[in-house]
């Protein structure tokens, strides 16, 4: 981390969301608040509603009660098409990516927001259509460059590695250059150095293009490492928030990773 | 010369019928491309159409020129209806949740189509005569349908649109991301229900044109959803992906199962046309089951 990077206002707000399935209980009564540029983590043993809290803010459920402030705008629910226009791009834990498509095609898609020509333009090539596109690839390239995924540029999807897969589903949301990008468990299942190389790409990505950073992760080195700030969640509730530090010596924390004692 | 003048009059009436399979088929590949479902309506859907514009003159007793734009408006709300009620519940769904719903839709648009407009067989006049052309009998003694040319160059337009509308433009490769990914489509900001809408109401507008291509051949009937059936051979053998496949999976069947007729046909016996493309179907699949242009399924294992 640069000293340069410097940490700005609240971007993103979420006061006391609680969310139900049926009779389970996925969250109850959850707020935090995320800081411009900061990289914040939520951790908590298995079913604590980590995902669950990450798809509210990505609007792919909708909370019973409590309401979100993105930017300053209040909201009940989160549209995941209106996320992704205000520029909060995400991954997911179990990899969705386009499997059929080339790796270049797949961050293509991040980019579909950008495009503003009209489809008679772009069917017959001319006007903003052929601009654009160039545009875009220009960018994609940059990304594909940035996360060093050139020799696999042209490979279907399928074809990968788990950790190229999550490599490149990182890169599609890179493509769309969110503000705020929503990590679910970017490190999962990956051996040592493929977990590094992850790292290393979250931490530059922060670095160099100034993206707020919410992350699930499970694996407490990594995230005690590289979070500027952590919420704990155990059972759906909130058992602490702070930096890394003040997080881990919070006996509630301790607890819920320990167990009673 | 006799011999093979006859050959090339089977075989380009062959392919000019062939062409109305690829029409058919075409349907299915865009629902297919945009969903990744096999949509068993489209038969229906056609149906539907080809009744929708007799009915429509018919009872209001307008001309046909006047009729068919009202036809396309409400196969386009036919389009975005069944994406609002039936298939925007089920995003997220698996694929045979998808499919199972469009066979419970083909009963219900059969069912409709019938109810509006009665179930009587009914003619329909284009206006493009079913006559051999005169030049080339006159000229080499062969039978080809002018009414066939006509659907060709029809058939001829819509496929260039659609491929350019595939493969060109941004809606292409969102309905490829739709089709594989729900979820990661909408987290891209792909508006899914938009596109879905796009689709629907395309197919419908294909259903129309083949509609009415095939219902003034053989008489507006309930008989044309089993035109459908045809063009699952076309699918198998072009692809369920590919809007080229399609066509050129059709103009084979058209071909061959023509050229069985006659040349095969005597020797068995006759009444090959029914079947031929199934079997030729089933050879298919056991040598290349994504199909001449489908996409090659890879997996990792």
């Amino acid at each position: 981390m640069t000293d340069a990077r410097k940490i700005g206002d609240v971007i993103l707000k979420v006061d006391n969301i609680s969310l139900r399935f049926g009779g389970v209980k996925a969250l109850t009564d959850i707020s935090f608040d995320v800081r411009e540029h900061e990289i914040r983590a939520i951790i908590g043993p298995n079913g604590a509603g980590k995902s669950s809290m990450l798809n509210v803010i990505n609007g792919v459920y909708t909370p019973q009660e409590g309401t979100i402030t993105f930017h300053g705008e209040v909201r009940q629910d989160m549209d995941t098409h209106q996320a992704a226009e205000n520029g909060i791009a995400r991954t997911f834990q179990n990899i969705a990516l386009f499997t059929g498509m080339t790796v270049l095609d797949n961050i293509m898609t991040g980019r579909n927001l950008k495009i503003k020509s009209t489809f008679i333009e772009q069917a017959f090539w001319f006007g903003r259509a052929r601009r654009e596109e160039i545009e875009n690839r220009k960018k994609v390239e940059e990304i594909i460059d940035f996360l060093q995924l050139q020799s696999v540029r042209k490979t279907p999807v399928a074809r990968l590695p788990y950790g190229i897969k999550k490599r490149v589903e990182l890169a599609r949301a890179l493509a769309a250059e969110p503000t705020m990008l929503l990590l679910d468990e970017p490190m999962a299942g990956m051996n040592v150095e493929e977990k590094q190389d992850m790292c290393r790409f979250v931490l530059d990505t922060n670095d160099q293009f100034g993206t707020t950073i919410v992350l699930i992760e499970h694996d407490m080195g990594v995230v005690m490492d590289i979070s500027d700030r952590v919420v704990v969640l155990d059972y759906g509730k909130k058992i602490g928030d702070g930096t890394p530090n003040e997080v881990r010596n919070n006996p509630d924390v301790i607890k819920a990773y320990l167990g009673a004692h | 010369m006799e011999i093979f003048l006859r050959f090339l009059e089977v075989l380009i009436s062959g392919l000019l019928s062939g062409v109305m399979y690829s029409l058919v088929a075409l349907g299915f590949v865009l629902i297919y491309k945009a969903s990744g479902v096999f949509n068993f309506a489209q038969g229906a859907m056609v149906f539907f159409a080809a009744l929708t514009t007799v009915g429509v003159t018919e009872k209001f007793g307008v001309p046909l020129w006047v009729a068919i734009p009202i036809a396309i408006v409400i196969m386009a709300l036919l389009g975005l209806a069944i994406e609002k009620f039936v298939l925007r519940p089920l995003v997220n769904q698996p694929d045979i949740t998808l499919f199972m719903a469009t066979i419970g839709l083909t009963f219900f648009i059969e069912g409709l189509a019938q109810l509006v407009w009665g179930s009587t067989v009914r003619p329909l006049e284009l206006g493009i005569p079913d006559v051999p052309i005169e030049w080339l009998l006159d000229k080499a003694g062969m039978f080809i349908s002018f009414f066939d040319l006509v659907a060709a160059g029809i058939c001829a337009v819509l496929v260039t649109a659609l491929v350019l509308l595939f493969n060109k433009t941004k809606i292409g490769r969102a309905l490829r991301a739709v089709a594989d990914d729900h979820q990661a489509a909408l987290s891209v900001g792909i508006p899914l229900h938009h596109v879905w809408g796009i689709v629907w109401a395309v197919a419908g507008f294909i259903a129309l044109v083949a509609g009415l291509l095939w219902g003034s051949r053989n008489g507006v009937q309930f008989a044309l959803t089993f035109v459908a059936l045809k063009a699952l051979p076309v699918l198998i053998l072009g692809g369920f992906t590919s809007v080229p496949g399609a066509i050129v999976g059709g103009l084979i069947i058209g071909a061959t199962e023509k050229l069985a007729e006659v040349y095969i046909g005597p020797l068995v016996g006759g009444g090959i046309e029914g079947w031929f493309p199934y079997v030729l179907a089933l050879l298919f699949l056991l040598v290349r089951p994504e199909g001449l242009f489908g996409e090659k399924i890879i997996r990792r294992i």
